[in-house]
């Protein structure tokens, strides 16, 4: 059934490419080269610039924000989100810790930006932020905690919504994702039920898409995966968004990163 | 740009006066913009592109390396290299035949700098792509490579 | 003055590798919008760079390169400490210049 499934998505998006060693071997080539200078560095930048800027109501700089390890500690933070904060005894991502601190420190509203469309006004910063925070820890590896109970019940949520069928097209996350090698066109799809490897997967979001020149956080990752299976967005920074972050960064444990990746 | 190309360029008289008259770039000083004419922009094919600057019939040649991958992922952003160990190469420029405008890129070099120059352009289908040297001697050297542009798939 | 590029300049031999990323849209004007009206062509047509205050490269660009844009170029002899100075024209009248230290 699943087969079938995928294989109606396949023709969904219309081209079929017969796959041989060279054209995997001239795809991979072409990853390298733009490897070389990647625009998220732009970004990097940009988001370095958000951190220590003072803005909103409160005139204030995100530099007292706590990402997990520490008022201020970026270098690190990364790789252990989503994971349980005690002060909004909540298990958080990234996104969700960004709007955090841009509330209590800032005094900028949640709710507005969480409503802003991707790329747009405080939206665009984020992804900006994002790329700045993951860039302070790339070549390290994926170690999220499992320690709190709430940690470990995100994961299970999380597993239940990646297996959760349903929209028009019965598609769930492991639709793509439950299986080793599937492919959508030239895509190789990473298998999330588990470690899929160094830079793959959990591992090589946010990425910059080359498509539309745009910087991808996971949230905005999600909401179009969310997209292709004709599903409603769970929602900006939502638990369901959170607990797949946690299902998907405990499956890639040890795995590096490479965020803020360069992509199609 | 020196005498010598000067006197070559207004030995083609309609070239010389397209050199002149749309040499000169928006709110750059003259001196700088003399040399390019912008109107090779318009051109569609490398014959043209080298007609509108000036230059004549070009050679291919083994001596220009033109990096390009085989295959692109995507379209938008294709890494092109141009690289050449003969001495004295004033300009190079990358084209992409298929686009609705070839000429993609143009590079002026100075002493200074090697011959070798990478960017990235956007391609609208698969096509041929050239790299060209224009020597300090004049003469047009070319490398072309075709490069299948294909649409990555619905994913990452 | 628009958004910063980053300039990284590494000695390589006797001579430096440059690579520069540029924030630019880089609008063909070709695209048409969400009401079919074609969207102006918006992009840099003239980057220029410099090595200790000398030109070494002026680069004219068209609509095709593409959007945040890369180039790399190499300098013949340099040093660590050298001064390069990349900057960019668009067809706006906008600008930008940025610079870098050879590492």
């Amino acid at each position: 059934m699943r087969r079938l499934i995928v294989g109606a998505m396949a023709l969904a998006c219309v081209q079929l490419v017969h796959a041989q060693p060279t054209t995997a071997e001239g795809i991979a080539r072409y990853r390298e080269m733009l490897a070389d200078g990647n625009p998220a560095d732009l970004f990097e930048a940009k988001g370095e610039g958000l951190w220590k800027q003072k803005r909103g109501p409160k005139v204030a700089s995100l530099e007292q924000c706590d990402l997990g390890k520490g008022r201020g500690v970026v270098k690190g933070a990364f790789v252990e989100l989503p994971r349980w904060f005690a002060d909004t005894q909540r298990v958080q991502d990234l996104e969700s810790r960004l709007l955090t601190c841009m509330e209590t420190l800032q005094g900028l509203d949640p709710t507005v930006i969480a409503a802003t469309p991707f790329g747009r006004g405080e939206q665009a910063n984020m992804e900006a932020l994002a790329a700045y925070v993951s860039a302070a820890s790339r070549g390290q590896k994926m170690s999220l905690p499992q320690g709190h109970t709430k940690e470990r019940e995100m994961f299970e949520l999380g597993k239940r919504v990646f297996f959760f069928r349903g929209g028009p097209y019965d598609f769930s996350c492991a639709s793509c994702h439950g299986e080793a090698g599937k492919r959508i066109r030239l895509q190789d799809l990473p298998e999330l039920t588990k470690n899929p490897g160094d830079g793959i997967g959990f591992a090589a979001w946010p990425a910059y898409r080359v498509s539309s020149g745009e910087m991808w956080s996971m949230q905005r990752r999600l909401n179009d995966c969310y997209r292709q299976q004709r599903f409603p967005f769970p929602g900006f920074a939502s638990d369901a968004t959170i607990a797949l972050g946690v299902y998907m960064g405990v499956n890639a444990k040890g795995a590096e990163s490479i965020a803020p990746a360069i992509k199609r | 740009m020196n005498l010598q190309r000067r006197v070559a360029l207004q030995h083609g008289a309609s070239v010389a006066g397209l050199m002149l008259s749309l040499g000169l770039l928006p709110g750059v000083a003259h001196a700088q913009a003399a040399g390019f004419n912008r109107a090779a922009f318009d051109a569609k094919t490398l014959a043209e592109v080298l007609k509108a600057l000036g230059a004549g019939a070009p050679t291919e040649s083994k001596d220009i390396t033109l990096q390009a991958p085989d295959i692109a992922e995507n379209g938008a952003v294709v890494p092109l290299g141009a690289s050449t160990s003969l001495a004295g190469v004033k300009r190079m420029l990358f084209l992409v035949e298929k686009n609705p405008s070839a000429l993609a890129a143009a590079f002026d070099l100075n002493e200074g700098i090697d011959a070798n120059v990478s960017t990235r352009v956007k391609m609208g289908q698969t096509s041929n792509v050239y790299a060209v040297a224009f020597t300090a001697d004049n003469r047009v050297l070319f490398a072309q490579k075709e490069v299948k542009v294909t649409l990555g798939g619905c994913g990452g | 003055m628009a958004d910063p590029m980053r300039v990284r300049a590494q000695v390589k031999g006797t001579g430096a590798e440059v690579r520069v990323l540029m924030a630019h849209e880089m609008e063909t004007g070709q695209r048409r919008d969400a009401a079919g009206k074609l969207i102006p062509a918006w992009h840099i047509t003239e980057v220029t760079a410099q090595h200790n205050g000398k030109p070494v490269l002026t680069a004219h660009w068209g609509p095709a390169v593409s959007k945040n844009p890369f180039m790399f170029f190499a300098l013949k002899s340099a040093k660590a400490g050298d001064k390069v100075v990349v900057s960019w024209k668009d067809n706006r009248g906008d600008s930008r210049t940025d610079e870098a230290v050879v590492a």
